[in-house]
């Protein structure tokens, strides 16, 4: 058994070193047709550009995209510069550098990677998939008879962040950086999901669904070994199997799907404000101009955000959208699984969570405020400020950095729900109506608490449950996303989450149960 | 102000600490000799196991303690001079105090077996205990077997604790079953199953005669004493029971048995001085329970009845319906009420057992015989609220009603397979009743007794 794990993880690592080479590796040769295609498409009228581009890649071969993107950095530059000093607005190239690299080097890879798509994939998605699934099967006999097996967590260098933590940290960040700010780096990976991408939109695969894909995949091998560590749990196996399916349908199957049938991109279950940029004026303008689904699409992103989402929450809690639905968690809850335990319970960090959810919550609010009013005023300034300006500086800061680069990268350092504890703004308001309009709650069962503290170490949102545990008071915390665990730990069977009466959904306590009941009567009622 | 001084930083001193602050403005000083902040020693194992580090067993932060103006003071007290009311530490130190507080705790059992006190011997209960084992059974190269003397709730922790880094483990049982004294025949033959299927060399009636030495003063092996079998360890649990830390008071005026002598207030002979805890013992037992009660519960209950009567509203120590839970290696196990084992019930108290076909799961209810009286559960594999059984318990309900009612006790994880319905079943076939399962209700379930 050790043996296939060990296998497994050499596998994998195979996979993995082949997927991380792939952005610098390659070949890219632009040839006149391509050219043309690529003037057409993006309507470029700058004459220096196609000059420079003539001159400096026509007929030559780019070994790697670190020798063919600076170029084009360079010749996109050395244009716009001209054209502002001249005020030629219509000429300026307003297309990022990235993507313009991406572009080209999507239409311009020649050689082995993008020919031989089916074998590259195999020896990337194809090898860690293999790999990591020998790595996590043998758990079925390993971790011996079903219950909660944490034996070696704080042992463990992967999940004790060791330098296996730290490898694994600097990776997902750098991941995260290339997808967000060096997409032409994706190029090669991008090959690997064509033949996916054209069965599924018939369209050829851009970064965005290299990650789409690879979340789906991730998420996939990670499920099962949710559903091996858990299977005594049917909570978590329950839990498990709708995040997966949300993911699979909802965030990555019919948005594609849809693309096909000419209508929108649109994921039916992410809901603003989580998805910010739905009311941005691109975004109306493109419902708007799709018919019936356009509108449609509209309505629902608007129902889904007044009416269903804080009903669900009122009858079931948060966990509805956190743990059982949405994408951020679906991704926390398998891949995240192992890092759980790394998120901080002090005071101090549930002070600095408070501040920083509730910020961010107020500042896509606002912005999408000021957003509407541009649009219905049809202006691009409000109140002084730039509107586009302030959309740049949201999706950067707070879609690509905090919910992308910290939210995942920062997983086996600051625990799995960085983002949905700190940053989400949909947490956020999800969270006032869990605090003071649910029936949810945990219910800490009278006195058995034995503090030992294993649930406020397993909880993935820094909540310290045992504070409340051992006073035998129920759990009803905004932050609270549902995801069982506390109660799977739990040594004595305390807690349970469940949906009942709102009457003595919070119970404060000053004597705990099993002694004296008149005392307790006496000093609770007090 | 009144300086209340409190011996022991363990679960009761700490409640009542708590409890003191809450109602009062008293100076107070918390003394240990074993670490710096209160821990959850309940959760010592979990260290070990590597399911936690040993900072998440504290349950307060360390500013809560300056916070609350709860002054923290290491040292060991050595004697306690009840005249001048003062504390002489085994530094030399002298300390004063208008109220003492004892709650020491307890500290392993030894019996006197020759080998007790060689390196690799070792208790289970101190922080110490924890870091000696770390250091002498890292894994299973250093330590090549261990033996575990006592077939108790700590013992059967040790044996997981050393099991999860793979150590073979001996576990040397005096009873025919395993916490027979406890446990009714149903479920410790469940347990003994459950320890077998967990690769642990379990030993029924086995006596410990004595732990060898080799030339260096290290555990080398133990000699079993009914066949006098030598089995070679590295490592030996001595965890057979617990008894009161209290030998630094043998020479002051408190009143010590076995514990230190308390009345229902939780006072000593000595005015001013009081005990709580593990180390606490009752002149006279209360109802069913047992004059000392070392469980984290009785040691909370204690404290907070204790911090009452300090401030002033004179309280007793009332326990309610018993209580108490553990985990055996997976199996959850939880009781309310009085579950006697055949060892001790008296012939009145019979039990109602359903055990699952395949699953580690069944339940024991027991019950007078003439009037059906429901007097305790206990559940293994199901968990159950304790404030319905507490509630049924003063209610005094009978075994129909406790049958008919059962899914309001269920305190399982949402979408776990409910046994209800079968249990009734065989209560039913074996009672010759035809009780039909009433739904959960809420309102039953938030109704006071
Ligand atoms: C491994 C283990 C698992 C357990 N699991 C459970 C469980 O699951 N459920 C349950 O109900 N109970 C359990 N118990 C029992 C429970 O932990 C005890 O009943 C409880 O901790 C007793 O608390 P206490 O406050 O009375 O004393 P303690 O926690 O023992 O604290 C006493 C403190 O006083 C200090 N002290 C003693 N003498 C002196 C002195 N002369 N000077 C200065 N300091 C001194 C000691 O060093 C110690 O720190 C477990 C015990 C152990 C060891
Ligand atoms: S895990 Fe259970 S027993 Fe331990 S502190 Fe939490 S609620 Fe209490």
């Amino acid at each position: 058994m050790k043996t296939i794990k060990t296998i497994g993880l050499i596998i994998f690592f195979i996979g993995l070193a082949i997927f991380s080479a792939l952005p610098i590796l390659g070949n890219y040769q632009l040839k006149a047709p391509i050219f043309k295609e690529l003037i057409a498409e993006k309507n470029i009228k700058s004459a220096i550009f196609i000059k420079n581009l003539e001159d400096k890649t026509f007929n030559k071969t780019f070994n790697g995209m670190q020798s063919l993107s600076p170029v084009i950095a360079e010749i996109i530059t050395n244009a716009n510069k001209y054209h502002i000093k001249n005020k030629e607005w219509s000429k300026k190239i307003y297309t990022k550098t990235s993507d313009m690299s991406a572009l080209i080097g999507k239409k311009s890879a020649i050689g082995f990677i993008p020919n031989n798509k089916g074998l590259m994939w195999f020896l990337t998605f194809g090898l860690g998939i293999i790999g990591a699934l020998l790595f996590i099967l043998p758990n079925v006999i390993l971790l011996g008879k079903k219950g909660i097996k944490n034996n070696g967590v704080y042992h463990e260098s992967a999940t004790n962040r060791g330098w296996i933590g730290w490898l694994v940290f600097f990776f997902l960040v750098s991941f995260y950086i290339v997808l967000y700010f060096g997409s032409e780096y994706a190029t090669n990976w991008t090959f690997l999901v064509d033949p996916i991408s054209k069965f599924l939109s018939g369209n050829p695969a851009g970064h965005w669904f290299v990650y789409g894909f690879m979340y789906c995949v991730i998420m996939s091998v990670m499920a099962i070994r949710m559903y091996i560590k858990y299977r005594h749990n049917m909570y978590q196996v329950f839990r498990t199997t709708s995040v997966l399916f949300f993911q699979i349908v909802f965030a990555f199957i019919i948005p594609e799907i849809m693309v096909r049938l000419q209508m929108p991109y649109y994921d039916f279950k992410n809901a603003f404000p989580l998805d910010y940029d739905f009311f941005f004026q691109w975004n109306l303008k493109d419902l708007l101009a799709s018919g019936g689904i356009g509108l449609f699409i509209l309505i629902w992103g608007i129902v889904l955000t007044l009416v269903i989402v804080p009903i669900m929450v009122y009858f079931f809690g948060k966990r509805w959208y956190c743990s059982w639905v949405c994408g951020c968690g679906g991704l926390a809850e398998t891949l995240g699984d192992p890092y759980r335990q790394h998120s901080s319970k002090s005071l101090f960090s549930w002070k600095v969570e408070r501040y920083l959810i509730h910020g961010v919550l107020v500042f896509a609010v606002v912005m999408t405020g000021l957003t509407l009013f541009s649009f219905f005023a049809e202006t691009g300034t409000v109140l002084g400020l730039k509107v586009s300006s302030i959309q740049t500086t949201y999706s950067l800061l707070i879609g690509s950095i905090f919910a992308g680069v910290i939210g995942t990268g920062f997983y086996p350092i600051f625990g799995n729900r960085v983002w949905c504890r700190f940053g989400c703004p949909l947490a956020a308001y999800l969270g006032f109506v869990q605090r003071f309009k649910s029936r949810f709650r945990i219910t800490t069962n009278g006195g058995q608490c034995i503090s030992c503290g294993n649930c406020s170490t397993y909880c993935e949102q820094g909540i310290d449950v045992r504070a409340y545990a051992q006073k035998g008071e129920n759990i009803v915390r905004s932050s609270c996303v549902g995801c069982g665990v506390c109660s799977a730990v739990c040594p004595r069977g305390v807690l349970k989450l469940e949906n009942g009466p709102e009457d003595g959904r919070i119970n404060p306590t000053e004597i705990l149960l099993g002694n004296d009941i008149d005392l307790m009567d006496l000093l609770n009622k007090k | 102000m009144e300086h209340i001084v409190i011996i022991g930083n363990g679960i009761a001193g700490i409640t009542a600490a708590r409890h003191i602050r809450k109602n009062s403005d008293k100076k107070i000083t918390i003394i240990s000799t074993e670490t710096d902040y209160f821990f959850s020693r309940t959760a010592l194992m979990y260290v070990y196991m590597g399911h936690m580090k040993f900072e998440h067993t504290q349950p307060y932060e360390s500013f809560f303690w300056k916070k609350n103006r709860l002054e923290l003071k290491k040292g060991f007290v050595n004697h306690i001079n009840t005249d001048t009311k003062t504390l002489e530490f085994l530094s030399g130190e002298h300390f004063s105090y208008d109220k003492l507080i004892i709650a020491t705790g307890s500290k392993p059992n030894k019996f006197g077996w020759p080998g007790q006190d060689l390196n690799g011997a070792i208790g289970m209960y101190h922080k110490q205990d924890l870091e000696k084992l770390e250091e002498l059974a890292p894994d299973n190269k250093t330590c090549k077997r261990a033996v575990i003397v006592g077939g108790g709730l700590i013992g059967i922790e040790l044996a997981e604790m050393l099991r999860s880094r793979k150590i073979p483990v001996t576990f040397l049982v005096r009873e025919a079953s395993f916490w027979n004294g406890v446990l009714p025949k149903g479920e410790s033959t469940l347990i003994n199953e459950h320890i077998l299927d967990h690769h642990i060399d379990l030993r029924l009636s086995t006596n410990l005669k004595e732990i060898v030495s080799d030339k260096n003063g290290n555990v080398k092996s133990v000699i079993i004493e009914e066949t006098g079998e030598e089995i070679l360890c590295n490592v030996v649990g001595l965890t057979a029971g617990v008894k009161p830390n209290i030998d630094f008071l043998k020479p002051s005026n408190i009143e010590i048995g076995r514990g230190v002598k308390v009345n229902r207030f939780l006072e000593t002979n000595i005015p001013d001085v009081y005990a709580i805890g593990d180390c606490a013992e009752q002149h006279k037992p209360i109802g069913n329970r047992r004059a000392i009660e070392a469980v984290w519960y009785t040691g909370r209950m204690m404290g907070e009845t204790l911090a009452q009567t300090i401030c002033g509203n004179k309280t007793e120590y009332k326990p309610g319906h018993w209580f108490n839970s553990a985990k055996f290696l997976d199996i959850e196990y939880q009781t309310y009420g009085w579950v006697f084992s055949e060892r001790h019930k008296n012939e009145d108290e019979h039990h109602f057992h359903w055990r699952h076909s395949s699953e580690n799961i069944c339940i024991t209810i027991a019950y007078n015989k003439n009037s059906k009286l429901f007097l305790g559960i206990n559940t293994f594999g199901i968990r159950m609220r304790h404030e319905i059984f507490n509630k049924w318990l003063t209610e005094k309900r009978n075994m129909d009603y406790i049958m008919t009612y059962l899914k309001d006790a269920n305190f399982d994880p949402e979408f776990y397979k409910h046994y209800e319905n079968e249990i009734l079943k065989a209560y039913n076939l074996e009672f010759e009743t035809a009780i039909l399962p009433v739904k959960k209700s809420w309102k039953r379930i938030f109704s006071k007794a």
